[in-house]
């Protein structure tokens, strides 16, 4: 088989899933292209972040295919699949007992690197998420503020250097001005490393502010995808409502 | 005298006993840690089959000390006594609070940061030594705190199996009824256990500080060499066997007769002859000595031939002396021992009036007294008056009977009852040195109700081929320890409170 472009780097075909009795995903297709940073925006419960699961392995699909980087998820090796993903977690997940240094540099030392390798890169991605090593390294997570945590996050998504990169609500527990900071943060390094990224979200304003196409998840589908202008020009009933918040402060500011 | 002055006329040996006892706490705590950890990791991954293990160490937890250690006694491998029994025993008391705390731990440990920790590519075991033993290690580390001061209360019990440490004392005070000898033993035990607490809440404090400070490598790393380092000087003392065919075990059971007798033993073959001596003295009842003896723990002891005719080898009851003593010998001779010659005494059931009456009315047997008995008052304790061989069958063989029912009395209040008039006739024991301290008159049992206990040396035969010399010294003890010198003996150390190794020095001076 030739193929005269090359593969997206994620495809989900018909994807079903059940958790428990309930089932999430009924019949779920997306395509994700390299180097595009892919946004899902659903309410609470409508599986966004079980996509990123089957992505990395952590669920299998009760039926369909999902196939990462041109090959069956199902046939990596789940450990050599994880440590090509980067994943930044909704609680951020850093490590308490870890210090900065080492929770950044995990995923390398688990692929083997020589300790002063881990070490500059430590240094590097630290930097690049501007939180100065000699500052921020030795120091406990607990230190830090929300919006550094998650800083630390995406630097240790980002650590082994991995194609994709995978963020369920990663900007959701910070307040406002915070997430701002780091929507812009997010844009600066995104447009330096050009990761492929799936990031979930329940907001419609950071799907916009992100994403370069939308994916709008209900009833275990994806309604709409396409990229934001669109997005916000849409008149499809099941997206109105996620806009809504956004037009109502927009009107707001109109009028006064 | 005080506590102070015990140790100090005491200072080599009560140092002694403390660093056994903090050995004996130690390897078993190490062992604890290198076998808890794992049990528990095993029953928090896979709860259904851990259940049952849980189970186990919590039933274990439950059964009495004293209980355990003889369960275990007779066991290959792990019994037998001295301190490798004492660390089995302690291992097992230890177990349940280390296995229990790690499950604890593991169970507390987030469940997103083990959903982080896989999906940043972690194989379960990386997991587990990079995230869920740190996190769980100051749960764990109260666990072994918890396991070392159980551990110090326990090993005092590892006195009664001669594994030594500081329950010598508390076993020697109990036995002497002596209050300073048992704080002797009490006191550093009680002190040590609030030291260990003390000591390993600031190392739970430190886990936790480092922790929280992000040095959890380091910490990991540091707890594992030192588990591994006690549960190697464990595992290396277990296994060493020391050469002792010169050494001669002496053993003895509990009570003050019986380690005067031990002492006596050990001082005569320590003085006399190139051995050198172990003793095993206080080491419960007949039941655990003739184990001992038999599995080759101890070399010999002091057992009275009434008592191993019916408590160890079951014979129907026999008054005559000769009788029971050749029986008792040849059932010994078939399991490789051999019984010496009597030392001279009996220590039987003795009937006691007193001094001044049994002169002005010229009473020295038993027969003697059936006539005035219609008009006398006795006291006997419980055991006595029970026993089949105790006052209902005495009453029937002399046709004894008082003018109202004998009061029942703790047998060691009887002699001073008896002295004072409360009443006029007791039983009391043979030996006991109260019967001189009251002038009582003990009545020969001219019928032989009561079945002859003349204490023998009982001696494992091997040990005597060994050693000729050893045979020759314990022959010539031979009919040497009469009653009247039992009795003395045994009141200078009980009313006396005196040291059994001194009156037992200044009896063998005497013994040329």
């Amino acid at each position: 088989m030739t193929q005269d472009f090359p593969p997206s780097e994620i495809v989900l075909r018909d994807v079903h899933l059940t958790r428990g009795a309930t089932p999430v995903l009924r019949g779920l297709s997306l395509q994700v292209e390299r180097g595009e940073t892919l946004v899902l925006v659903g309410r609470s419960g409508a599986g966004k972040s079980s996509v990123l699961k089957l992505i990395n392995r952590l669920l299998n699909p009760d039926r369909g295919d999902v196939m990462v980087c041109g090959r069956s998820a199902a046939l990596w090796d789940p450990i050599v699949l994880r440590r090509q993903i980067g994943y930044v977690l909704q609680e951020v997940g850093l490590f308490p007992h870890l210090s900065v240094r080492d929770n950044v540099g995990i995923v390398p030392r688990l692929l083997g690197w020589a300790d002063d390798r881990v070490r500059a890169r430590v240094d590097e991605v630290l930097d690049l998420v501007e939180l100065p090593a000699q500052e921020y390294a030795a120091r406990p997570p607990h230190e830090l503020s929300g919006g550094q945590r998650q800083r630390v996050g995406v630097a240790r998504a980002l650590a082994a250097d991995p194609p994709l990169l995978l963020m369920d609500e990663p900007f959701g527990a910070l307040d406002p001005v915070t997430r701002s900071e780091l929507h812009t943060a997010f844009r600066r390094i995104q447009s330096r490393v050009r990761k492929t990224v799936v990031l979930v979200t329940h907001d419609m304003a950071e799907a916009l502010a992100l994403a370069s196409r939308v994916g709008v998840l209900a009833d275990g589908q994806i309604i709409v995808f396409d990229d934001p202008p669109a997005i916000l020009r849409t008149s499809d009933a099941r997206v109105r409502p996620l806009l809504a918040p956004l037009l109502e402060a927009g009107a707001a500011l109109r009028v006064t | 005298m005080t506590v102070l002055d015990f140790w100090r006329s005491h200072g080599a040996e009560a140092a002694a006993l403390l660093w056994q006892h903090l050995y004996l706490v130690a390897a078993s705590t190490g062992l604890a840690i290198a076998l808890g950890i794992p049990i528990g990791v095993f029953a928090a991954r896979r709860p259904r089959a851990g259940a049952p293990i849980v189970w186990l160490a919590n039933v274990a937890q439950t059964i009495p000390s004293l209980a355990m250690f003889g369960f275990l006694l007779p066991l290959p491998l792990v019994g037998g006594l001295g301190a490798r029994l004492a660390v089995t025993v302690l291992t097992l008391y230890a177990l349940l609070p280390i296995a229990r705390t790690t499950v604890a731990g593991l169970r507390s440990v987030d469940a997103a940061l083990i959903e982080a920790g896989t999906a940043l590519g972690m194989t379960a075991r990386q997991l587990l030594w990079q995230v869920e033993l740190p996190l769980a290690l100051p749960s764990i580390v109260a666990g072994i705190r918890v396991a070392t001061v159980i551990g110090v209360g326990t090993a005092t019990i590892a006195a009664a199996v001669g594994a030594g440490g500081l329950g010598e004392y508390i076993f020697r005070g109990l036995a002497m009824v002596e209050p300073t000898v048992i704080l002797a033993g009490a006191i550093p035990a009680a002190l040590l256990a609030l030291v260990l607490d003390g000591g390993l809440t600031l190392v739970e404090r430190a886990v936790r500080a480092a922790l929280s400070r992000g040095r959890a490598a380091r910490v990991g790393r540091l707890g594992l060499v030192l588990a591994l380092a006690a549960a190697g000087i464990a595992v290396v003392t277990a296994a060493v066997v020391r050469d002792d065919r010169q050494i001669v075990r002496v053993g003895s059971k509990n009570f003050t007769e019986q380690i005067i007798l031990g002492e006596l033993l050990a001082q005569l073959i320590e003085t006399r002859s190139s051995l050198s001596v172990d003793r095993r003295l206080n080491l419960g009842g007949t039941f655990i000595c003739d184990r001992a003896i038999r599995a080759g723990d101890i070399d010999l002891y002091v057992e009275y031939s009434g008592t191993a005719h019916s408590a160890i080898f079951h014979e129907p009851a026999n008054t005559d002396p000769r009788v029971v003593l050749d029986t008792v010998r040849r059932r010994y001779a078939e399991i490789g021992l051999t019984l010496l010659d009597p030392l001279g005494f009996e220590n039987t059931f003795a009937i006691l009036v007193r001094g001044d009456e049994a002169r002005r009315l010229e009473l020295t047997t038993i027969g003697d007294a059936v006539p005035y008995a219609s008009s006398w008052q006795a006291g006997f304790g419980y055991e006595f008056l029970e026993r089949a061989d105790g006052y209902p069958g005495l009453s029937r063989t002399y046709g004894l009977a008082f003018a109202t029912p004998p009061r029942a009395m703790d047998v060691s209040l009887v002699y001073r009852a008896l002295a004072e008039g409360q009443v006029d006739l007791v039983a009391g024991d043979a030996t006991s040195g109260l019967i001189e301290a009251y002038d009582l008159t003990m009545l020969a049992d001219d019928r032989r109700y009561f079945p002859p206990y003349d204490a023998a040396v009982v001696a494992r035969s091997a040990t005597l081929l060994a050693h000729p010399d050893l045979r020759d010294l314990l022959r010539r003890l031979a009919g040497r320890i009469t009653v009247g010198e039992m009795r003395r003996m045994n009141h200078a150390v009980d009313a006396g409170r005196r040291d059994p190794a001194r009156v037992v020095a200044e009896f063998l001076r005497t013994l040329a």
